[in-house]
């Protein structure tokens, strides 16, 4: 598994696609567009998220972890599994 | 007491030479002299027909004279009248005549023979055509019911009814609107108090008949003595024409849905606006967007313009001046404003108390204007009205409001476009308001459907002028600025334009069923 920060973002954007957002350009989901407070994840899909994300990346999450601090635009959120995965090795 | 025909009565003594209408569609116009006599010979034609007071007479024709001279000539009869839209399939308006039992119908010569064969049951012979005394426009038959030997509608009161509105219910079936003589007068009395209307001013007569609206154009004209402007039904439609006739027959008084005004604020722009003669421009029907609303003023900068409010069944029951000038950030839609005079409002709970000051309810009106009630609904009746401990008794309108510091009563949205998400109560045309705000958006229109995984899905569905289609993201970006997150739809589905109504309001039943 490839945890750099670019392949991080890369993975998940293509999971955020194709779960939430079929049909759109690619383009228009770039790292810093707000995830959380843009709307485009509402609670249930944030959930799923990580659940993707514990999955794909055998970390955990906390329930109060769940937030826009550690989530709201992919470059956070490779950040945050960056840092859980430190914490893990 | 006085009946709406005697306004004609009246007008054709004192101005009997004055240009009382004119079919702007046709070029053709009639005196007050000339209407008065053609619709005494409806009257008589009616009459000969064995037509009686009590009686319902439908009218399915165009608009024109010869339909306006039937309206009076039903009226002199001493029977209701029921409009219906001729565009509308014959099933639907063979179902509304037999649904309050016209005695007679005055259908278009081309709508007849479709008619017939909808209205099924034998019923009704075909007596002939409808004699005009000059060429009004559209040739007319005459249809003819038996007599029936018992009525069924034991319980409705037909006395002093003047017309029957069919306005769609939620359940799909049209529902018959009953307003009698004294409720219309009610809404014409006030009207007269509102902008002092008088023989020098010309209305315009944009809605179709069965449409409420239409009580306002043709009774506060007729009267006033005022002329009267008929702009049928594809007239109506055509912003560029619409603007020149404004110019040429000096209107003054208009009234139509804000959908209309938007279109002539967008594509009437050639003509010379500045040379305008209107003076007071009335809206109702529908919420009308600010931004369009600040269009059409910034193009017709001089009349007043007056947000009108009350459902079919109240006529008006509120109104609003719109102020002359407002900020330029102003997005949030005027109030609907205070009670008419005549009328009582009240801000109600669910059990029909009245709410603190400010507090949100449900709007309750009691007074002349409203309707007597629906044709033959008994059980619908009972649900319509709250009936207070002094026996007093309001009519329901479904809309939520509050009253705001100003003292105005401000719409919040109908009680069954109210959805609950995510625990939230969401307000579907406070989304659509956040939409008009987008420069590619020129109309918005949200629904709400359940959904087994979500509880519910909001879909908003867009004219949108933009290159490419709204993006997902960018939209939900865009309403996150605008609205709290549970409010933010799901979709964002581009239709050009919207689907209307007959009544020119966006048809949400159609959109539900869009996929």
């Amino acid at each position: 598994m490839n945890n750099d920060a670019q392949s991080i973002q890369t993975s998940v954007k293509d999971y955020l696609m194709k779960t939430f957002l079929p049909g759109e350009d690619p383009e228009s989901l770039t790292p810093d567009t707000p995830l959380i407070s843009g709307g485009i994840l509402d609670s249930i899909s944030t959930v799923k998220l990580v659940t993707f994300l514990e999955e794909q990346y055998k970390v955990e999450f906390q329930a109060h972890e769940i937030n826009s601090d550690n989530l709201e635009t992919l470059t956070d959120i490779a950040k945050t599994i960056q840092l859980k995965s430190a914490a893990r090795a | 007491m006085m009946k709406l025909h005697q306004f004609l009565e009246q007008s054709a003594r004192k101005y009997s030479g004055k240009t009382a209408v004119v079919d702007a569609e046709r070029g053709i116009t009639a005196t007050y002299g000339e209407l008065q006599k053609q619709a005494e010979s409806i009257q008589e034609q009616l009459a000969a027909a064995g037509v009686v007071e009590g009686d319902r007479i439908g009218i399915c024709m165009p608009k024109s004279i010869a339909s306006l001279a039937g309206l009076f000539g039903a009226l002199r009869a001493g029977a209701a009248y029921v409009p219906v839209d001729c565009t509308a399939p014959a099933v639907r308006n063979a179902l509304i005549f037999n649904d309050c039992a016209v005695r007679a119908i005055l259908v278009a010569g081309h709508l007849a023979e479709g008619l017939c064969a909808e209205l099924g049951n034998g019923r009704f012979r075909n007596a002939g055509e409808l004699a005009f005394l000059a060429p009004y426009g559209v040739p007319a038959i005459l249809l003819v019911a038996e007599p029936q030997t018992q009525t069924p509608f034991d319980g409705v009161d037909t006395s002093n009814l003047a017309y029957i509105l069919y306005t769609s219910g939620s359940t799909g079936k049209p529902k018959g609107v009953m307003h009698t003589h004294a409720s219309a007068l009610a809404f014409i009395d006030w009207c007269s108090e509102l902008f002092a209307p008088n023989a020098d001013d010309c209305f315009s007569s944009h809605a179709s008949f069965h449409f409420d609206l239409s009580i306002l154009d043709i009774y506060v004209c007729i009267k006033h003595g005022g002329k009267l402007v008929l702009l049928g039904e594809s007239l109506g439609k055509q912003p560029a024409k619409l603007a020149e006739v404004i110019l040429s027959e000096r209107i003054t008084i208009w009234y139509s849905t804000p959908s209309i005004l938007r279109l002539l604020s967008e594509y009437g722009q050639d003509a010379q606006h500045d040379r305008v003669a209107l003076r007071v421009v009335f809206f109702a029907g529908e919420v009308f967007p600010v931004k369009h609303l600040r269009a059409v003023m910034a193009m017709w900068p001089k009349p007043r313009y007056f947000n009108l409010y009350g459902p079919t069944e109240t006529n008006v029951c509120t109104y609003f001046e719109v102020p002359a000038s407002f900020p330029a950030e102003r997005t949030e839609p005027f109030p609907i404003g205070k009670d008419c005079s005549g009328d009582v409002c009240i801000v109600a709970d669910e059990r029909g108390l009245e709410v603190p000051r400010g507090g949100e309810g449900e709007l309750f009106a009691k007074g002349g204007s409203v309707m007597r009630g629906y044709w033959n609904l008994p059980q619908r009746n009972a649900e319509a009205f709250f009936i207070d401990k002094n026996g007093g008794r309001w009519y329901k309108t479904g809309d939520v409001v509050k009253i705001n510091s100003e003292g105005d009563y401000e719409y919040l949205g109908r009680r069954d476009r109210m959805v609950k998400r995510r625990g939230y109560r969401v307000e579907l045309g406070e989304i659509e308001a956040a939409l008009y705000t987008h420069e590619s958006v020129s109309e918005a229109a949200v629904v709400a459907t359940p959904d087994v995984e979500n509880g519910v899905v909001i879909r908003a569905f867009l004219n949108w002028s933009g290159e490419k289609s709204p993006s997902l993201i960018a939209m939900k970006q865009f309403c996150s600025k605008k609205l709290p997150l549970y409010m933010i739809p799901d979709k964002f589905i581009p239709v050009g334009t919207l689907p209307k109504t007959s009544t020119e309001k966006v048809d949400y039943q159609k959109l539900l069923e869009m996929e």
